[in-house]
Order: structure tokens, then sequence, then C-alpha cells
């Protein structure tokens, strides 16, 4: 019975995940922009730009967490979308809070 | 047919039900940390009364504990791994690993939180500890439930009663495990490294 139930249900979507030794370059690559990270950080010379580099540099380390990691590269894009949509809406949220406590402003 | 195999559900697009219905909790989740990060980055710069973040936060300690927390992640995606060849020896080292690696984040989250007490930023003191500690301590608290299924898997594999069959599990406690770090990335950055 239960083998005929299991029998029924719609065939599972499998998808190949990174071999360990990608797993060990996406750690490596990790490491160093968070080296980078610490790096501009402390230099002076970058603290006119921190704001952009840092913001740039995490979205990138996110995205390879996400992509690699949580295997969202080669998985079904429907959980691109079941993660994707509320992180745009939590980033609209953030970003219209801001404004709307004066954090940042348009124009002057 | 395998336990495991005949009790999994998919989806009507063929997707294991228990991946979508996390993956769902997780977007959930963006939108708690999202308010939790807006309320932290209102209030950023608008405490009446010490002690500021440029005065207390410790960035050589968090840059140690970060690192530790991206290490942890490259272990569970090896535990997974592990798991999925059959490789049990492994895959309870590097389980084992994931769960020492969340604690030892937890460990440097307490200390940093008593010396921070100590020199008197409490939850009470203004707008910056307050917000402070609710956004870290809340994720704080999801290591430490992190921590726990890490441990629960481990003991399992020790009982032999964890094997490839059991491949999503891994997988699934690998997505919360995951999720914790990159929100992790997100606080270090706009927290410690862009603060007023």
């Amino acid at each position: 019975m239960e083998h005929a139930h299991a029998a029924d249900q719609p065939h599972p979507v499998e998808h190949p995940h990174p071999t360990a030794g990608t797993y060990i370059r996406v750690a490596v690559i990790l490491t160093v922009l968070t080296v980078i990270e610490i790096g501009v950080f402390y230099v002076p010379v970058f603290h006119p730009v921190l704001a952009p580099v840092l913001l740039s540099l995490s979205a990138v380390k996110f995205a390879i967490v996400v992509m690699f990691y949580m295997h969202l590269k080669m998985d079904s894009r429907f959980f691109t979308f079941l993660f994707g949509g509320p992180l745009l809406l939590a980033g609209a949220v953030m970003l219209g809070l801001m404004f709307l406590f004066g954090v940042l402003t348009l124009g002057h | 047919m395998s336990q495991a195999a005949a009790t999994t559900h998919y989806t009507s697009m063929g997707l294991d039900s228990r991946k979508m219905g996390f993956w769902a909790f997780i977007g959930s989740e963006c939108l708690l940390f999202g308010s939790l990060i807006s309320t932290y980055l209102v209030y950023q710069g608008r405490s009446v009364a010490g002690p500021t973040p440029s005065q207390i936060l410790n960035i050589p300690v968090t840059s140690i504990s970060t690192f530790d927390l991206l290490m942890s992640s490259l272990w569970m995606v090896l535990a997974l791994a592990a798991v999925q060849r059959g490789d049990m020896k492994w895959a309870k080292v590097w389980l084992l690993g994931v769960a020492i690696g969340g604690t030892i984040f937890l460990g440097f989250q307490f200390y940093e939180f008593s010396s921070f007490v100590r020199e008197g930023l409490t939850m009470q003191a203004n707008l910056f500890g307050c917000t402070f500690f609710i956004l870290t301590g809340t994720h704080g608290a999801h290591v430490t439930v992190g921590v726990i299924w890490m441990l629960t898997l481990w003991v399992r594999a020790l009982q032999g009663k964890l094997g490839p069959q059991h491949a999503m599990t891994v997988e699934i406690a690998g997505l919360c495990w995951h999720f914790v770090d990159v929100v992790w990335i997100v606080i270090f950055t706009l927290v410690y490294l862009l603060h007023k």
C-alpha cells in the first residue's frame, strides 16, 4: 500500500550538488572577501568609499553562500522565488523605513 | 524502498515538500531580520547617552567570530557531501565540527555581551544598546537552535540512524545553518563595519 502510494507521487526532481573541491574553493573566496572587508575598514584611504565598497562585498558574499552552499544555483527556480520574493520585500521595507525616518534622503 | 524514501512527499512540481516548506520559512525569516536590521539602522546615531558603537565595538574579536561562522558553513556542506556519498565517518566529524564552530561563535557573543554590560551598555542604556542586543541576540538564538540541531544529527549518526537515505534531512539542517551565516554577513557589515 505504502509502495503504491509512493509510486503515485510526482517524479522527484534531483539536481547534482557541487563537489567538495568546489565547496573549498568557495570558502577560500569568502575568506579572501572577508579579509578585504576588514582591510578596507582599517585603511583610511578607503574611508570616503567605505559604505559602497563594504555593501558590495557583503552582497557578493551573501550571493555566493546562497548560490553554492544553499544550492540555489542548481536547485529549482521555485526555491529562488520563495527566498528572493520575501528578500526583496524585506529590502523594500528597509529602504522605505530609512527614507521615512530620514536616514536616507533624496537629493540634498 | 527505504523508509525515508517511502515517507517523502513531493509537490506537483516534483520538489521535496519539506525542502519547499523550509525555503518558505527562510523567506519569512528574511522579513523578521529585515525588520530588526531596519530598526537598528533607523535608530543608529540617535542615542542621547553613551556608550556609542565606536566606543565599544571590538572589530578584531568580531572578525575572528565571523571567520569561525564562515568556516562552520564550509564544514556543513562537507558534512552534507559526506552523507550523500555514504561516508558516515567523515559526516560525523564535520557535523561535530559545525556544532563546535557554532558553540565557539556563541562563546564569542557571550564574551562580547558580558564585556559590553561591564562597560555600561545594556538594553536600557540607550537606543543603540536596545536595538543592538535585540538584533544580535535574535541571531544568537538562531545559532543556538542550529547547534542543537547539529548535535541531534551527530548523535543520530553515532547511533547509526543517519545514512545517505537521510541526505535531505541534513540538507534542510544545512539551509538553516547557512541562513544564519548570510544574516551574520549582513549584520557584520551594517552593524560592525559601518557603525556611526
